[in-house]
């Protein structure tokens, strides 16, 4: 060994370089589109976190006499209240700020559960193959059968409203996309020779499937979660639309848009400035999220 | 092949894999594809010996390794090792076995979790096994194995990224060896490596056998590798061992005309134009539908009638030498065709 270990040793490792995440958020970074609508999603938590400093009014204050008041710029209307009130004189602009809270909370909420769970049932399914991932994958293949919204509105209806229910409605069916894409990629890295080596020195089978599968395969859920995320505030604002939702007096964005719709003829902003606010936010998130995906997939760089 | 018991001894060994069959294939009454990888090899490797497993790619050598370690669970036959019959062993036997025989792998950029310091790859094996009291221990037996195999211990907070492929066979070396285990299956650990690397890590690995008293089964589909390191030399075609014995006569007297082509493949410095090269004809068959009677039949340039009805015996054709092929008795060669 003596001549060939010189010959090692002397030979210094490769410089340290930046670890793959690392490299992957500055390629995010540099990507102004993406960053900016970071930025736009970072704004609207913000919001939702801050909204009794942010919001001008009490968003459950009804006051009569301000009944479909139009936006500040328009005849009639006061700065007090700049995107107007609603049928009940409700400043629209606190409800917007309050309504973050529940399509951010619920988006997120959503979200986490629904990508633990499709990242437990993911391994298994990937990786101790078998019947497990007979089981899985063919519940996942019915449940993808069903059309998402009916089958929330489904058990909703069963269920009854309420912001428990409404995320439980949702996690349902939500974690079979994350599930689909952790067994993919597991069933690519366990065959990987650093598994095999894993399995020959005795580690246990949740000891490769957490410790030495997982943290390698994290980044693509990362990216597809946060997709998701804008998919799952578009239908908690379908299920408050059709009155499904959270219920009033709590602000909710797709219950505002429903509000509005009997004065849509009179009172345009009623039902227009919510909607905005929920294009803004899954249209940033979206946005962010492209940019995510390009930083992660390495076929982006070089 | 000495009188003593071997270390390992592998008794018809068969590993098939069977393709998926789908529910389409059900209906039209398809029947269930099933890849022979390896079928009913035998062989024993005595204590201190290195044992070199040759064939071409697809072959099932590295299948016949994994299924000794049951990195690959056998279908059939059996593998003892020291006594014990590792293929009977429960899952906590297992585990505690798998201290005493590892595997050193191919390719030195997938072999290691690239999210792992150097340190807790080479340490994990330390760790489940319980072979060191404190986490301290584990960082000083680490450091000293990582030495061993010529890195330096400042290098255990890097990562593999951070390394050479050289210096990654080295690691993935360490993590093998670590546990001090007394069987090692080295699955072409320098196929991957340049000409010059190769021959360092060949030469560490020769060191560290006789300082840690190892037993190797070494897979390679490179002869001189194999002639250089060798004791004993089993020859594998299509999931079958063709030739078995002592370094010396199967490469200097092969007696199967696989092996016989594969040695007119070595080019040789010192006589030129000596050997002329044997070139087998078409690609090796597929392991889904092999070929009936002896597997080697459909490119081999003496084939007769009965090699392509009747599976050929296990001869033995000198001391510790065995070969399988109907017409050894005719003492025919590839490697004196042109002589003649």
């Amino acid at each position: 060994m003596s001549a060939t270990e010189e010959i090692i040793a002397a030979g210094p490792a490769e410089p340290a370089r930046e670890t793959p995440f690392r490299r992957n958020m500055r390629a995010f970074a540099a990507n102004p589109l993406a960053l900016g609508s970071a930025v736009v999603v970072g704004l609207f938590i913000l919001m939702a976190i801050f909204a009794p400093l942010v919001a001008p009014h009490d968003p459950a204050d009804t006051d009569l006499l301000r009944r479909l008041q139009p936006p500040a710029w328009l005849p009639g209307g006061d700065w007090a209240h700049p995107l107007g009130c609603d049928a009940l004189g409700r400043d629209i602009l606190s409800r917007i700020i309050y309504g973050a809270r529940v399509s951010i909370f619920i988006g997120a909420a959503v979200v986490l559960v629904a990508t633990t769970i499709g990242i437990l049932a993911g391994l298994a399914a990937g990786y101790l193959r078998g019947w497990v991932d007979v089981a899985i994958s063919r519940f996942v293949d019915i449940l993808l059968g069903f059309p998402y919204l009916i089958f929330a509105i489904g058990l909703m209806a069963m269920m009854g409203p309420g912001l428990g229910n409404i995320i439980l409605a949702l996690v349902y069916k939500e974690w079979v996309i994350p599930c689909r894409v952790v067994r993919g990629e597991t069933l690519a890295a366990r065959e990987l020779e650093y598994v095999e080596a894993a399995r020959a020195i005795g580690a246990s089978r949740g000891y490769i499937m957490l410790r030495e599968i997982l943290p390698n395969i994290l980044s693509p859920v990362i990216v597809v979660s946060t997709i998701r995320m804008a998919h799952v505030i578009i239908l908690e604002a379908s299920l408050s639309f059709l009155g499904l939702g959270v219920q009033p007096p709590t602000a909710s964005w797709g219950a505002m848009v429903a509000d509005g719709r009997a004065f849509i003829l009179q009172a345009w902003w009623v039902s227009t400035f919510p909607g905005v606010a929920i294009l803004l936010l899954v249209l940033a998130i979206n946005v962010a999220s492209q940019g995510l995906r390009d930083a992660f997939d390495p076929r982006f760089h070089e | 092949m000495t009188g003593s018991a071997p270390l390992l001894e592998v008794d018809k060994l068969v590993k098939e894999y069977r393709g998926g069959r789908r529910l389409a294939d059900r209906l039209t009454g398809r029947p269930e594809t099933v890849v022979r990888a390896v079928t009913g090899v035998s062989l024993s490797i005595a204590r201190g010996e290195i044992v070199g497993l040759i064939g071409e790619s697809g072959c099932g050598k590295s299948t016949l390794g994994r299924s000794i370690l049951r990195l690959h669970e056998p279908t059939s036959g059996r593998v003892t090792f020291d006594g014990t019959d590792v293929t009977a062993l429960a899952a906590p036997a297992m585990k505690a076995m798998r201290r005493r025989m590892q595997i050193i792998f191919q390719d030195p950029y997938a072999s290691l979790n690239p999210r792992r310091t150097v340190g807790e790859i080479v340490g994990l094996p330390l760790r489940l096994h319980g072979l060191a009291r404190s986490p301290a221990e584990v960082r000083d037996l680490v450091a000293a194995m990582i030495e061993k195999v010529g890195l330096k211990s400042a290098h255990l907070d890097r990562y593999p990224h951070q390394f050479s492929g050289g210096q990654r066979q080295r690691i993935g070396i360490a993590r093998a060896l670590v546990s001090h285990p007394e069987f090692i299956v080295c699955d072409e650990p320098v196929s991957a490596l340049d000409v010059s690397i190769q021959a360092q890590i060949i030469q560490l690995l020769t060191d560290l056998k006789s300082e840690m008293g190892l037993t190797y089964l070494f897979i390679s589909h490179d002869i001189s590798v194999i002639g250089y390191l060798s004791d004993r030399v089993a020859v594998m075609y299509l999931g079958e061992l063709v030739e078995f014995g002592p370094v010396e006569d199967v490469l200097a007297r092969p007696r199967h005309p696989y092996t016989q082509s594969l040695m007119s493949a070595v080019p040789e410095v010192d006589r030129p134009g000596h050997r002329h090269r044997v070139r087998l004809e078409g690609d090796l068959p597929s392991p889904l539908a092999p070929p009936p009677g002896c597997r080697f039949h459909t490119r081999c340039p003496f084939a007769t009638d009965i090699c392509r009805r009747e599976a050929p015996r296990t001869e033995t054709v000198g001391p510790g030498h065995t070969a399988a092929c109907h017409r050894l008795s005719e003492n025919l060669s590839l490697l004196d065709e042109e002589q003649a």
